[in-house]
């Protein structure tokens, strides 16, 4: 019962608590250690998919599936794979470490906050596990409304400016995606992805072609803005240096790129293919770009935001190598970017807390005086730009190798970039902890790292490092994923199920 | 089978009608100093009243009465329900603002019931002259609530530039049937339909449906006859407009259902160009209109301008689906909107302080209910999932991707992308602070009649957004009752 069940809970847990922390009284603390419990029991909700994935079965696990509304055929269908598992998982685990890196900083409007907060924490998973491309798009675009709200209720100056640049940017594309659905829709009857899938590997959805390289190139487009993938990045780095954290924390990154995979790569391969030179040559760009924009960056939020479009990069170049390796690793690169970053700007978020300010130059010799900050920030960079034994290595590593075979010239390029993030890192960490202390560091004299803050980051330190050496305990259940997701032979087995 | 009485036909209109007198009766008897408060009553028991007859006309069997000119169907009772709903939620919007002040409030009921007569019957009547009639005592019954308000100058301005470009529109309508009568010798719309391939004069029946066109493109106000909405809406007292943007145009969108596929089915590829034109103007100047709109009533205007281009796109559909996808976009607008503008109403109040969107500055601070209402409400016009608007949106263009209409589909969706930018300028004012600067406003106290008309907009909406197909089926069997447009459709 709970296997069929599994999914609705942990979707609508988050909503069903944002409903609760609308009615509970403004007093003391009970907003925030209540929404810290319901974080908490979602995450425990989502650690059940793992352990009770069933490894060498084919199709989606932990389905459910009831018609909605008649007409259209709309159903309510969940299920995961692989592949979405992990990335409910790794929702799930963010969010309580949102709600503690908000735990002091959001001191005002917490009911708001914390309203909205979980109310994305719903969209998102929903985004994951929904199988009818109408209930995808419906959670596809709730995920945009708490974070526009947040961005602007919270934005450090211009929150209002960035929410609707984010929102605009987002909104826009997906309205060719939703063209997109209800073409597809009228010409096949269905909104179902593994009947669209079956339906449009055998070539007889009615549409022509040319017709269908314009949807799939609407999805792409869609998609591509949220990731965001070069040059459609423009929103990313307003949003970083505006958002509240935890928000910042899953902004970029996972929604788009599953979405890609999902549906670029499962429904239209052929189209994807056709595009692929394009995105490889954008993925390269976006890797170097991001990797230099972040170099010269005097701000550390917008350096985060750069340097997020630099990973994700990676990614994209994953993906439309087709390569089941390559896949794999950029699904595992979505993964650590989540962690990632998230650890990242959780770090930043603390300095700022204490200091007030991003501006690297106003920092220097803090390692002195924050031991446990420097420390943790020394092993997240070391995560992200890629060393051995940590998780970021084993994702770029299956990236590059498993795109290097035909790629030889673009991979050597995106290359460079992992020597760069490197760079802008350890030139960052460098500025900002060794050296001579700043007279600001000095007049400030803050305390290191309380317990909750400690709570906060040692366990993504702790995940990065097992991430880094236990990696088939996650790749196992992708490369399912991806194998099933890419490979033909599983599309008639979904149609046989059908 | 028993012959129903004729006279159950209209009894929607009858009960409102007797209603309105009543009141007009009751009122000068009163003494002055009494508060009007039963007289409201009375008002939303007779819409009460109403809205239970139109349900229970949907028993009756399908049929004309009065020489034919009514007809009471699953259309005409769909159309009913939406506007007696709508009007309940206008009086009871209306029910403390009008109380206490200098001006009447019984005019103010009796209007609001007789117009709501008029949009009922224009829903019901099948006989053109009827249908001009009865836009008459809407269009009239409105013009005089714009200009409610005596005592601020806005809103007889307001008033009286209604009624002058309304009573120009209408002169068109009125020469549409003419033009009608001359081509086909009848004004029925069942036996124009069944003339118009037999005409003399084709030319006269083309001519006739442009100037219907203009006529009801100035009731719902569609580009390019839109000009009169921002003043009218800005002029206007905010209750007022929670009603002449909704209801009236409802019924307006019931009229068009009739004349343009009940009567000129014949000729559609005449009406659908103009119609195509149409919808997307109305989107485009409505959405682009509104983005430099700092006036949140004026912004609210332009915003109806392009939802009644999105309500216009399925018209082009040519289908039952179309007719439905109208149908069930009149009804999620006009939830969405009266729920939209009783807000802006209450957070005004009488006086209508809060006027510029940078005035809704942290409304939702002020009171979480009022802003979470109106928030939801903006989401709904924006067109977010697990609301009506979206399946509103949803339905229109899914009928017209059918019906093949891609580019116009593209043009709505892209401009439903841009709309995003200034319901969402709002939306975040809502959960903004007031600039430092700002005079504090006081906080707008929740009554019992505003709350009960917030939860019937807001249910509504939800219920649309999340069991669309409650409506859906009853718009269909509505749409059922037309004969299609072409053969083969």
């Amino acid at each position: 019962v709970l296997n069929e069940n599994i999914l609705t809970l942990t979707t609508f847990v988050p909503a069903a608590g944002a409903v609760v922390v609308a009615l509970l009284p403004r007093q003391g603390r009970i907003i925030q250690w209540f929404t810290l419990a319901v974080a908490l029991l979602t995450f425990g909700l989502t650690l059940h998919l793992p352990f009770h994935y069933q490894y060498g079965r084919p199709g989606f696990q932990f389905e459910v599936n009831v018609p909605w509304i008649t007409s259209p055929a709309i159903r309510y269908h969940l299920g995961v794979d692989g592949i979405s598992m992990w990335l409910v998982v790794l929702t799930g685990f963010l969010a309580p470490l949102g709600v503690l890196a908000s735990w002091t900083k959001i001191d005002h409007r917490t009911k708001e906050f914390y309203f909205f907060f979980l109310l994305q924490q719903t969209a998102m998973i929903g985004v994951f596990v929904s199988l009818d491309m109408f209930l995808y798009y419906a959670f596809w675009e709730l995920t945009l409304v708490p974070m526009a709200i947040l961005i602007s209720m919270f934005g450090r100056y211009r929150g209002t400016e960035a929410a609707i640049k984010f929102f605009v940017y987002t909104f826009l594309p997906s309205a060719l995606l939703l063209v997109g659905i209800v073409l597809l829709y009228a010409k096949t009857g269905t909104f179902d992805f593994a009947q669209l899938q079956s339906i449009l590997a055998q070539n007889n959805s009615g549409l022509s072609p040319h017709a269908l390289f314009w949807i799939a190139l609407a999805f792409l487009v869609a998609f591509a803005v949220k990731v965001p993938v070069f040059p459609l990045h423009g929103w990313l780095s307003d949003v970083f240096s505006e958002a509240p954290t935890a928000m910042a924390m899953v902004v970029a990154g996972k929604l788009g790129l599953y979405s890609i995979l999902r549906f670029n790569l499962g429904l239209f391969p052929a189209q994807a293919r056709k595009v692929a030179p394009v995105m490889i040559a954008l993925a390269v760009i976006g890797i170097l770009y991001g990797a230099l924009v972040a170099l010269v960056q005097k701000d550390m939020k917008r350096l985060a935001a750069f340097s997020t479009v630099s990973s994700l990069s990676f990614c994209i170049l994953g993906i439309f190598c087709f390569s089941i390796s390559g896949v794999d690793g950029a699904v595992y690169q979505i993964l650590n970017e989540g962690v990632t970053v998230g650890a990242l700007l959780l770090l930043l978020g603390f300095l700022y807390e204490r200091y007030g300010t991003y501006e690297i130059s106003s920092y220097g010799g803090l390692a002195k005086r924050m031991p446990s900050l420097a420390t943790l920030f020394v092993v997240t960079s070391l995560a992200l730009v890629g060393l051995p034994l940590m998780n970021g290595f084993v994702s770029e590593f299956l990236i590059l190798s498993g795109s290097f075979p035909g790629h030889a010239a673009w991979v050597s390029a995106a290359t460079a970039g992992v020597i760069l993030s490197a760079a802008y890192m350890l030139w960052m960490i460098q500025r900002v902890f060794y050296g001579t202390e700043s007279t600001m560091v000095t007049k400030a004299n803050t305390a290191d790292m309380n317990p909750r803050e400690l709570i906060a980051v040692w366990p993504i330190a702790i995940l990065m490092l097992v991430m880094g050496v236990a990696s088939p305990l996650w790749i196992r259940a992708i490369n399912e994923g991806v194998v099933q997701l890419t490979a033909p032979a599983a599309v008639s087995m979904s149609a046989v199920k059908q | 089978m028993m012959p129903v009485p004729q006279i159950d036909r209209i009894l929607p209109e009858l009960l409102l009608v007797i209603t309105g007198v009543l009141i007009m009766l009751i009122e000068p008897v009163m003494p002055p100093r009494m508060t009007r408060k039963p007289i409201g009553l009375l008002a939303l028991l007779g819409v009460v009243a109403a809205l239970g007859a139109s349900i229970w006309q949907l028993g009756l069997p399908p049929g004309t009465a009065f020489y034919g000119t009514v007809q009471t169907d699953a259309f005409s009772v769909f159309f009913h329900v939406v506007i007696c709903s709508v009007v309940l939620v206008a009086l009871l919007i209306a029910f403390d603002v009008f109380d206490g002040t200098k001006e009447r409030p019984a005019e103010y009921y009796a209007l609001v019931l007789f117009g709501a007569m008029g949009m009922c019957l224009m829903t019901s009547a099948v006989e053109l002259l009827l249908v001009f009639v009865s836009l008459e005592i809407s269009s009239i019954a409105t013009y005089i609530l714009a200009a409610i308000r005596k005592r601020s100058g806005k809103s007889p301005e307001a008033g009286l530039k209604y009624f002058l470009l309304g009573s120009f529109a209408t002169a068109f309508f009125l020469y549409g049937i003419a033009l009608t009568f001359g081509a086909t010798g009848t004004t029925n719309i069942a036996e124009v339909a069944a003339m118009l391939p037999k005409s003399q004069t084709p030319a006269f029946a083309t001519l006739a449906v442009a100037m219907i066109l203009i006529g009801i493109g100035f009731k719902v106000s569609a580009a390019p006859f839109q000009v009169w909405t921002p003043d009218v809406y800005e002029g206007a007292p905010s209750p007022v407009v929670a009603l002449m943007s909704t209801a009236p145009k409802v019924a307006a969108f019931a009229v068009l259902l009739r004349i343009t596929y009940g009567a000129y089915p014949a000729i559609h590829e005449h009406w659908l160009l103009l119609i195509w034109i149409m919808a997307a103007l109305s989107m485009t100047v409505g959405n682009l209109g509104a983005l430099r709109q700092q006036n949140v009533k004026r912004m609210l205007a332009y915003s109806s301008i392009a939802h009644a281009g999105y309500a216009l796109v399925a018209f082009t559909a040519l289908s039952r689906e179309g007719i439905a996808a109208v149908m069930f976009y009149t009804a999620s607008y006009a939830a969405m909107n009266a729920g939209a503008f009783a807000v802006v109403s209450h957070a005004g109040g009488y006086d209508e302080k809060l006027l510029s969107v940078a005035d809704y500055k942290g409304l939702a601070y002020r009171s979480p209910l009022l802003g979470g209402a109106l928030a939801f409400f903006l989401l709904s016009l924006i067109g977010i999932p697990f609301t009506g608007g979206f399946f509103a949106k949803f339905y229109v263009f899914t009928a017209a991707l059918h019906a093949g209409e891609v580019w116009l589909t593209i043009i709505g969706l892209a401009n439903s992308g841009v709309a995003a930018y200034y319901y969402l300028r709002l939306l975040t004012a809502l959960y903004n602070k007031p600039a430092d600067s700002a005079p504090v406003q006081s906080v707008p106290r929740l009554n019992f009649s505003l709350s009960l008309a917030l939860l019937l907009t807001v249910s509504a909406t939800l219920i649309l957004g999340i069991f669309p197909n409650l409506t859906l089926s009853v718009a269909r069997a509505g749409a059922a009752t037309f004969n299609t447009v072409s053969g083969s459709k």
